[in-house]
Parts: C-alpha cells; structure tokens; sequence
C-alpha cells in the first residue's frame, strides 16, 4: 500500500497537469490551491460499461520518464488483465452482440458521432494523456484531431458502407442472387502502444462500424491514454459490453481470446511477429477470421490511408441469397 | 409434535383454529445478517479442477430440466427430454438429468419419450402459479397429473393464507394434497419471493415438511427474486432442525434464477456446509433450471478441452 501512496503523489506533482494550480496564488476567500488534498485517478479496465480492476488483483506500473525526459516522471499502477478478465469481457461483448447489430445502422453512426463529439469536448485531456504517455506536444495534438476526425469518419460510414459491399449477382440460370454484408461477432484487438490513441480508434472504430463487437488489449506502452479514451467511450451513448478494453501483456491474454470459441475474428495486425503468429496457430481451433500483417505498417495510421472501407470490410461476413426469379 | 400444546394451535386464524399444533417448538427466528454473510463466505470458495469437474457432473444429475411455458409444444417437451436424457450429445462421460418438469398437459408426451431411461417426470399442479384456486379443483388438478404418468408433483403452497397467518389453512392444504399423491413424491413450492421475510420462509419450510412434503423447494420461477442463497440456506436449516429432531430427511430443491455453473457450485457448497454429503444426491436435492444446463455443459467442455466455448455450439431446450 505504502508504494502505491507514492505513486499518487508522484502524479500529482507531474507537470503536465500541474500549470494551472502553479499559476493560481492563494485567492482573496483564503483558499490556498497548494494546500488542496491529492486526488490521484485509479486507471482500470473497461469492461460491459463498467471500470473494473484486474480479477487477478494485479498491476504493472507505467510512466516514470523517457531516457530523454519527454514522457511524464510518474509512476502509476495501471491493472494487468488476466485470462479471467478477457473470458469475462468476452461474456460481455457477446451479450452485447445482438443489441448492436440489431440498431439500425443509422442509429450506430450516431452512437460514433456522439463518440466524437465527447472525443471533441475532452481534447485537452486526451492530449494531456498522450504527451504523459511520451508523445511531443505538438504531436499529441495532432493525433487527437486525427483521432477525432476519424471517429467522424467511420460515424458517416456506418449506414454506407453497405452500399459499397453489397451487391446483386445476374447468375447464368433461373436465379437471381444477392450478397449482403453482416457482422463477424465479436471480435478481439491487439491495439499497437503508439500512437496509443490513434491506434485504438483505427481499430476500434471500423469494427463498431460493421456492426461487430470488440474486446480491445490496449497497447501496454502507454494504457493510460486507453484508459481516457474509455471515458469518452463511457459517457456517448454506447451500450455498455460493445466495446471492451483491457490493459495489461497482449502475449499473454491474447492467446486466450484466439482460443475462446465466442470469438468470430481476431485483429492482430499491428502485435508482433511472434504474437501473431501464435493467435493464428490458436485461432486454428474454432476457425478463426485472423487479421495479421497484410503488407500494413504501424505508421501507415497516422495517414489518410489508415482508415477506409478496408478496415470495416475485413470483420464483415458476406450471406448471399439466392431467389428464383420472379419472386 | 406434541399434541398437548394445542393452545400453539392457537397460530391459525381466529375463525378457523388449526388442528395441529403447528409451531411446537417455535421457530427459531432467523438472524437475516447472518444469514447473508454465511451465504456470502460460502460462496467465495474457489473450486477448481476434479472437484469442478465432479461437482459440475453431480449438478447435472441433480437437475429438473424444466419448461412452464404457455406455449410448450410436445415438439418442444420432446427435445428437452432427449437432452434430459443425454445432456451432451457424443459424450456419455455427461450423466442424465434427475427429471424434467412440466405442465399436466405435457406429462404424456414426457412420459413416452423418457420411458426406461431413469429419467423422472415432473409435474407442476394446485392451480401452478397462483394456487389461487379451491382445494378440490387444486387436488384434482394432482390426481389428474399423477393418473397422466407424474412421477413428482410439485405444488404451489396458498401464499395469500401464508400471510394473512392462516397456516392451518396452508398445513391442511399440503397435506390433503400429499394424499391425493399417492405414490408420486411431492415437492412444495414456498415462492419465497412473495414471503417477505427468512422469518415466514422459516415458518412456511416447517409447515411444508410437518404437513408431509418429501422436497422444499423455494420458487415457482415466475416471481422475482426466484431461488437465492440466503433463502435456500434458510430452508436448509429448517430440514437440518427437522432431521435433528426427527431423523427424516426432507429434499431441497432451489428453482428459477440458477443460470450459472458458478452459482450452482456455490449451492452444493451450501448443501454440504449445512447438511453434509448425505445430501448430495439427486435424491435428496435439486436445481430447478433450463438455462443452467447449458452454461454447466460449457464450463465441463472447457475443463475437458481447455477452450472456452460458444454458447453457440449448445443446444438450446
């Protein structure tokens, strides 16, 4: 316990959240800012519309300073998910499932859009997160515009994008077919540590987008930005268990999402090599729809190519219906 | 049961005195705190492994897989008798239920379909849900179930007298209906979801096991709160203070609310604690259930394989 107080006035005293209080001397009512109590935040998973800890009790710690002295000097314990938890944020993305799907798609894209506009009101503090997290100011900046812009983005194309896969199939016969697009279920994602917040949004949202459901491991080099961004997820609307995320060691709990037969697809293109290639070895159990390196790159997120109706296509099943004709 | 305390009989209502001398000795009045906080350190025992597995494996021989539906079909009560009889299709190692549990209607059809398998039929009667009906519409309603096949009646008790303190009325009511059972086993419904309070589910478990029911069994399953429990070690102390007095062992059976392997765990944990292992038997105790099944079903396929498993991959009914 005695380690754990350390840590929240550690924080307290970091300085990216502390210009302000810096900047206000005692105020002519007497109240001195300096003399206030710390209130440290306790970072937790967001599981089924809930901030949760770990089952497993346990922590591993985050921050503490770049070699270069960029990131934020304090420490914090941030939950290390178990397999426990990601069975249980499974349970809720798959009673989640038929909820989401079952909206119209209208409906889910302005569940995105008010996504973005809390994303909008909480810049600063996605911002702040980020910069904490070891990005350069002007660079965090950057990245929740981006972020923002592109939670619009797939907010826009969740009632389009069927237009653009669907399509109705002239077949050489008495028949006539026609291909619609439907969700894969739920699907688990590895999210890349950096960029921490575009990252998540990248992969996040065009799943959300199809209709499917989502249990996120955020990446572990900067989970505290995860943790923000879950706020926002939090208060816009989304039913609780749509998306899920844990933090803590992807190799080790996204071996278990592979294996676990609730899961339709695994999104784990931007892990490592090693990791991927044990999901897809796993994920061989229950035929898993497995989305590793197709010629991606990390990098390619930050650009106008990282989002597109490839990303939302690649967790769509495709049903065709095949009718007599004249029916 | 000493009949020289008749003046304890003096529990029933003003207008109709009760025969028997009910509540001799009374009751013990049930410490609600206590009551939850055993409930709530029983159920944090971590059972892992064999004992799951065993555990699990037991459960499934104790349920009465059960549908109470307005619209159950003989298709319907045809498939669940199949799973009743094999739970996991391929995989024999999976026992078969204790009973299934249906409307009179159905009781033929279940009959047919689970002759010689061991498999007991279930009938719920006495005007099930409510029992808000005269007795001899109640007792032919049991006559008729035992008559189409019913191997156990599961009867509502007359909440209403219960609580109005009319518990000659309720005692009458079990007992003439335990007669109209004949051979079948007779489980009384307390629906302690409508009592109120552990002290009244007291009384009316010792009501249920004076006036001759061979199971106590808490909920109907069409009221909330169902089975809990704290209401199920209730009652198990009401059959614990009776064996001791008595040395008859009356069943239990928790039913409605019981969705999850876990849960079920934590009942068997209960029963233990409270009774020991003579009551670990489908004879003597059951989960009244349909959605459990399937989740027990899961969580055995994963201590077999490893793999957590989709609901998808299960039966449903």
């Amino acid at each position: 316990m005695s380690s754990r107080r350390t840590t929240e006035r550690l924080e307290h005293a970091a300085p990216a959240l502390d210009t302000t209080s810096k900047a206000l001397a005692t105020t002519s009512d007497g109240f001195d800012p300096s003399a206030r109590v710390s209130v440290a935040k306790a970072y937790k998973m967001f599981v089924g519309g809930a901030f949760v800890r770990s089952e497993s009790g346990r922590y591993f710690q985050t921050g503490g300073g770049r070699a270069d002295g960029g990131a934020d000097p304090a420490v914090v314990n941030v939950p290390r998910g178990s397999r426990k938890d990601a069975r249980d944020a499974v349970v809720a993305a798959k009673g989640a499932e038929a909820g989401w799907a079952g909206r119209t798609a209208y409906n889910r894209g302005q569940i995105l859009y008010r996504l973005a506009e809390v994303m909008e009101s909480r810049r600063e503090e996605l911002r702040v997160a980020l910069v904490r997290g070891g990005a350069d100011v002007a660079a965090a900046e950057r990245e929740v515009e981006r972020a923002v812009d592109r939670a619009v983005y797939y907010a826009g194309f969740c009632d389009k994008f069927q237009a653009l896969v669907a399509s109705s199939n002239p077949v050489s016969g008495p028949h006539f077919g026609f291909s619609v697009p439907e969700p894969t279920g739920v699907v688990a994602v590895v999210a890349p540590g950096h960029p921490a917040l575009l990252g998540l949004v990248s992969t996040a949202l065009p799943i959300l987008a199809g209709g499917n459901t989502c249990v996120v491991v955020a990446g572990a080099d900067d989970p505290r930005t995860a943790v923000v961004w879950c706020e926002c997820l939090a208060t816009s609307d989304l039913p609780g268990g749509v998306v899920n995320v844990l933090t803590g060691d992807a190799a080790e709990i996204a071996p278990h999402l592979a294996k676990h037969r609730e899961v339709g697809a695994l999104d784990v293109w931007t892990a490592d090599a090693e990791l991927r290639a044990l999901c897809e070895r796993e994920g061989a159990g229950s035929v898993k729809r497995v989305r590793t390196h197709d010629g991606e790159a990390i990098e390619r997120l930050a650009g106008d190519d990282g989002q597109g109706l490839g990303f939302i296509e690649r967790f769509l099943e495709t049903k065709t219906v095949w009718h007599p004709v004249g029916v | 049961m000493s009949s020289q305390n008749s003046t304890l009989s003096r529990y029933g209502s003003s207008a109709r005195p009760a025969p028997y001398p009910l509540f001799y000795p009374p009751p013990p009045p049930v410490d609600q705190i206590a009551v939850e906080e055993r409930v709530a350190a029983l159920g944090k025992r971590s059972i892992k492994k064999g004992a799951k597995v065993a555990g699990l494996t037991l459960a499934v021989r104790m349920m009465d897989l059960t549908t109470l539906e307005g619209k159950d079909t003989p298709g319907k009560v045809r498939q669940m008798c199949a799973k009743a009889r094999t739970p996991l299709a391929g995989d024999p190692s999976v026992p078969s239920c204790a009973a299934v549990c249906v409307y009179p209607n159905l009781v033929p059809t279940a009959k047919a379909e689970l002759a010689g398998s061991g498999v007991k039929v279930a009938s719920v009667a006495t005007a099930f849900p409510s029992g808000q009906s005269p007795l001899d519409v109640k007792l032919s309603d049991v006559r008729r179930a035992v008559e189409l096949g019913a191997d156990e009646i599961d009867m509502v008790i007359d909440r209403g007298a219960m609580l109005a303190g009319d518990y000659a009325k309720v005692f009458d009511e079990i007992a003439a209906t335990k007669e109209a059972c004949g051979p079948a086993h007779l489980k009384v419904i307390l629906e302690t979801g409508e009592l109120g309070s552990y002290d009244v589910v007291r009384k009316a478990s010792e009501i249920g096991i004076a006036a001759g029911g061979d199971f106590i069994k808490t909920s109907t399953g069409k009221v909330q709160p169902a089975a809990t429990p704290a209401v199920t070690l209730v009652m198990l102390e009401a059959i614990r203070d009776h064996f001791l007095a008595t040395g008859r062992r009356i069943g239990m059976k928790p039913a409605g609310g019981v969705r999850t392997a876990k849960q079920a765990l934590h009942y068997l944990v209960l029963v233990k604690e409270t009774l020991g292992d003579a009551w670990l038997t489908p004879d003597l105790f059951r989960f009244g259930a349909s959605a459990l099944l399937n989740d027990v079903l899961m969580q055995l396929e994963k201590e077999r394989t490893g793999v957590y498993q989709a609901s998808e991959d299960f039966s449903k009914d």
